[in-house]
């Protein structure tokens, strides 16, 4: 069967010209997708493949760098770089700062 | 590859259940909103800390590469254009071998990616797209543009190109062959646009300024002045 990021040549509506300029923790995702891969800790070809088996309603609903931040992730993980729980922490750290200086810290 | 995602969800691949990956069913979707801190952007922070923390990275290594991006655009793309059209012999060595001729005009790879140059003649126009995910020349012409990523463009490209052409405003007559090149992460291809007629004896820096990105993606071709 056909998976759901193999959409060439199927039927869509008109190409939309729009683009909009990469925000800063785009960037940065981008920049993590290179020096991870660069330095080993994953392939892009692992990476590719952590995106193109997100739940199709996922893979919709996600933006383009939603999709590989939460496929880098799912990487470092099965990789053993950084572990779940640390994860969690991270997160549960984050949600008590400002949102606004939250990601300014590194 | 298991979504165990950080939320700790198992995602088993029935894709019945209508939500939950990593948590963004939190959330609606924004795909440009840079104002509110989402899952994914918490999960970028949390990222991109630990492997601080860890001795993975550092922080001058990511603003380093961040700044690498930012500095690559299509003016790299637009210059290698404008020395192909006026230097037959740099032009025979792109078509040759682009990775090697862009790195001889001073251009740098992140990864070991090749990268193919396809020319457009009076006989054939080039197109490029990347159906199953957004590979793009990004060597030479930095971050794609959204449309480029976009499911009508990924799905149309390859099977009615002369259509999505129009939607550029791009008509080509039935007389010129479209060939649509389809990238992949390993094999990236840019396009040579025709050199407009009425420019001889333009310099390169002259020719470069009018050359697009989107004729290096092959959606459009270059004007005459």
């Amino acid at each position: 069967m056909r998976s759901h990021h193999d959409m060439g040549g199927l039927p869509a509506g008109p190409v939309e010209a729009g683009e909009h300029d990469y925000q800063l923790w785009e960037k940065r995702v981008d920049a993590l997708m290179v020096l991870c891969s660069s330095k080993k800790m994953f392939t892009v070809d692992e990476l590719r493949k952590g995106i193109e088996s997100l739940p199709p309603d996922a893979y919709d609903r996600m933006s383009y760098y939603e999709r590989w931040i939460s496929s880098i992730t799912s990487a470092l993980i099965h990789r053993g770089v950084i572990s779940i729980d640390e994860v969690r922490a991270k997160l549960a750290d984050i949600e008590k700062r400002p949102p606004e200086t939250a990601g300014e810290k590194a | 590859m298991p979504h165990d995602d950080a939320h700790g969800h198992h995602h088993d691949h029935d894709h019945d259940h209508p939500h939950v990956h990593g948590g963004a069913d939190h959330h609606p979707h924004r795909p440009d909103a840079d104002d509110t801190l989402t899952y994914c952007r918490q999960l970028e922070i949390a990222v991109r800390e630990l492997l601080v923390e860890k001795g993975h990275l550092t922080r001058d290594e990511i603003r380093g590469a961040v700044e690498r991006m930012d500095a690559r655009g299509p003016h790299l793309g637009a210059a290698v254009v404008a020395k192909a059209w006026t230097d037959p012999a740099f032009k025979a060595r792109l078509l040759a071998d682009g990775s090697a001729a862009c790195q001889e005009a001073g251009i740098t790879f992140d990864q070991s990616t090749r990268l193919i140059v396809v020319e457009n003649t009076p006989e054939a126009h080039n197109l490029v797209v990347c159906t199953l995910c957004s590979c793009y020349p990004r060597m030479v012409l930095g971050l794609p543009p959204d449309w480029y990523k976009s499911r009508a463009y990924r799905s149309r490209a390859v099977r009615e190109p002369r259509s999505v052409l129009r939607e550029f405003g791009t008509e080509l007559p039935d007389s010129v062959a479209v060939r649509v090149h389809d990238s992949t992460a390993d094999m990236r291809y840019l396009v040579l646009p025709m050199r407009p007629a009425s420019t001889e004896g333009w310099s390169e820096a002259q020719l470069a300024a009018l050359v697009s990105r989107d004729s290096m993606i092959g959606v459009t071709t270059v004007k005459a002045p």
